[in-house]
């Protein structure tokens, strides 16, 4: 008898869950809930959604229907930009960027070399992909990024294999931010990581240089580094000796980065239990082996966030060197519209290249989130 | 400044050569120490060169004196449990044996090395002094078997497989083989406990330090660790440990020690120190953990 209860509880082990009535849940029940759960809010949803509707319609209408995509250029190669002008801001003229889209991205560089700077842009983003994947994080990364690395030094200056030398000074555009960006934060956040510890360590000396360093960068402006690095710092060099304005400007970069990346670093190393350092310290691990396999995977892990953060940042950041005359993509993109014939279309400029700037960050943005995920697994229970 | 230790001189004899075998057994080490020194197998091996020695230890946080004058030897294979109030010093006086907390004055020997700032040394005694914490302390972002192969693979630089035969043994002697591919956070504080006390004995060390081993846990949880503690205690394991469950005490210790503020105020075997207390300190203490449980 009982036998036979037990069987029928467990086949049938609780009742079928119902479906809950229409009026709680579906895009209904939401829209009733959130967007007219009231009169106040029904007012604001519909006002919002005017708003929004127009400035869509607006936009959509400037950028697509009411704008220009190619202009007739004379036979002395100038622009005939009047139909842009007739349209007074009622349209977009994206004639400029179809017309100079290719001094926006690679500045003064020489016309005819185009493809070279093109190629290292490709194999930058080439490279931000493969050290993306999980798969690579090994040794197998080193080489691949000097091979890159040599490969674009190579494509960019040339003198070798038949392509002809191109001097530094007329680089320009977005493999200028690229170069600058990468090899920021490519140093600067070891440099960082180096900084954080050595503010966190017993050894005075150490501690104080770390200190110094850090708040005597953070104190001062991007800007007024750049300038420093640019006109003062050649002052200081032997008579005849001078170190490439790129070059200065880099390792501007890289210090400030470094000082800012730092503080990062330390905030997690900061949020660690004091009992992950006992733990380890008691299992006899050396210092380095403590900080490599125990300290920093969780730390690191930690500020994932704000280390992107600050990445986002230094990767605009590198538009500051427009100050000591590097033509980085935005500055290549101001100097486009100088030309008489393209005067007043800066906002289809701004336009085009802030959309490169949104398309690099957002990749960063949305790959923290997924590395994010991915790293605290474990936290999950 | 003089040293009164009566046993001090001859500490730093003989030492028994650390055995790398594969192998878990107690026997091992006690043919090897047959072998060299012809001391007899049994569990506190009074004859042998004590495990440890605190002698006239003396430690201060800022001006708070911690520790005062603490005098203790515990012989090879002896169990101690150390008990008393909060703030007493015993977790401090644990934590110094392997540098956790550094003291400022006195001796402290273990295995005949003695610790001082000579980081070879420590080493050395780290390597031979496996630690259990209150709060567990495992690794997050490793896996229960990382957790337990990280030290052997690169502080006794064993092999990968050979470290992860060895982890997978003392997960199974702990009872939590089928864990080991999972996170810490996964586990229950029992659990938890339990992995810490396997990645310590993966070390194979020669003393076991716990430190309130199951102050964290939740009541159902304590028997599981305690029965773990007891099956490393029969196996003639070195242990210190600071708890205050008495049943643990009364049934493995040889030998309870009292502390209160800072001191050193009773010590004996468990019947002693529990069913006679001589001093008014221990007295009171009893009195209020009675009442407690």
């Amino acid at each position: 008898m009982s036998d036979i209860t037990l069987n029928v509880a467990s086949a049938n082990p609780e009742a079928t869950p119902r479906s809950a009535p229409i009026t709680v849940v579906g895009p209904v029940a939401w829209m009733r809930e959130n967007l007219f759960s009231g009169w106040l809010s029904t007012a604001v949803t519909l006002v919002l959604a005017y708003v929004v509707i127009r400035s869509v319609v607006g936009f959509v209408d400037w950028a697509f229907i009411n704008a220009i995509w190619w202009v007739p250029v004379d036979a002395r190669g100038v622009a005939q930009t009047q139909a842009c002008r007739a349209l007074e801001g009622s349209g977009a003229c994206w004639a400029v960027v179809t017309e100079k889209h290719r001094f926006m991205l690679f500045g003064t560089y020489p016309y005819e070399q185009h493809w070279r700077p093109a190629i290292v842009c490709l194999l930058f983003i080439g490279l931000y992909i493969v050290s993306a994947l999980k798969r690579f994080w090994n040794w197998r990364l080193i080489p691949i990024w000097a091979v890159t690395l040599t490969a674009i030094g190579v494509l960019m200056w040339g003198g070798v294999f038949g392509l002809p030398y191109v001097p530094q000074e007329r680089w320009g555009g977005l493999p200028i931010t690229l170069i600058l960006a990468t090899f920021g934060l490519a140093f600067a956040f070891p440099l960082s990581i180096l900084v954080a510890l050595g503010r966190r360590s017993n050894l005075p000396a150490i501690k104080v240089l770390c200190v110094v360093y850090v708040e005597l960068i953070r104190g001062v402006p991007l800007i007024s580094l750049l300038f420093m690095a640019s006109v003062m710092f050649p002052l200081f060099l032997p008579e005849g000796m001078n170190i490439d304005k790129l070059l200065r400007a880099q390792i501007a970069i890289i210090l400030f980065a470094g000082a800012y990346l730092a503080e990062v670093v330390r905030a997690g190393l900061q949020s660690l239990d004091k009992g992950q350092y006992e733990a380890a310290d008691a299992m006899g691990l050396s210092y380095w082996q403590k900080t490599g396999f125990i300290i920093l995977p969780q730390a690191l892990r930690m500020v994932i966030p704000p280390l992107v953060n600050t990445f986002i940042g230094f990767f605009k950041d590198t538009s500051l060197v427009l100050i000591i005359g590097i033509f980085d993509l935005l500055t290549a993109g101001k100097t486009a519209i100088v030309e008489p014939a393209w005067q007043g279309f800066g906002v289809e400029v701004y336009v085009f290249v802030g959309l490169i700037y949104l398309v690099f960050c957002f990749a960063m943005s949305k790959y923290s989130q997924g590395l994010e995920a991915e790293l605290n697994r474990h936290r999950r229970r | 400044m003089t040293r009164a230790g009566p046993e001090a001189g001859a500490v730093p004899a003989p030492r028994f050569t650390h055995t790398a075998t594969n192998d878990l057994g107690h026997e091992t080490k006690m043919s090897a120490a047959l072998e060299t020194d012809g001391f007899i197998a049994s569990s506190v091996r009074t004859d042998a060169p004590p495990a440890i020695v605190l002698d006239k230890v003396n430690k201060w946080f800022g001006a708070l004196h911690v520790l005062r004058d603490v005098d203790l030897q515990v012989a090879l294979g002896e169990r101690v449990v150390v008990c008393g109030p909060s703030g007493s010093g015993k977790s401090t006086m644990i934590r110094c044996i392997n540098r956790l907390e550094t003291h400022q004055e006195g001796r402290i020997l273990v295995d005949g090395i003695e610790l001082s700032d000579d980081l070879r040394a420590l080493d050395a005694i780290r390597r031979e002094v496996g630690m259990v914490f209150q709060s567990f302390n495992l690794f997050p972002h490793l896996t229960v078997l990382e957790n337990c192969t990280l030290a052997p693979i690169w502080v006794r630089k064993m092999p990968k497989k050979h470290a992860e035969e060895l982890a997978m043994e003392y997960l199974t002697r702990v009872k939590i083989p089928e864990q080991a591919k999972k996170y810490p956070g996964q586990l229950s504080g029992g659990q938890q406990q339990r992995v810490a006390i396997a990645r310590a004995l993966c070390m194979k060390p020669k003393i076991m330090l716990f430190d309130e081993p199951t102050s964290a846990l939740d009541p159902e949880m304590i028997k599981e660790v305690l029965d773990t503690m007891v099956m490393l205690a029969a196996e003639g394991m070195t242990m210190i440990c600071v708890t205050h469950e008495m049943g643990f005490a009364r049934q493995v210790a040889d030998r309870v020690v009292f502390m209160d503020r800072g001191e050193i105020v009773e010590s004996g075997t468990p019947e002693a120190v529990f069913n006679d207390p001589k001093t008014e300190r221990l007295q009171l203490f009893l009195s209020q953990i009675l009442r407690g449980h």
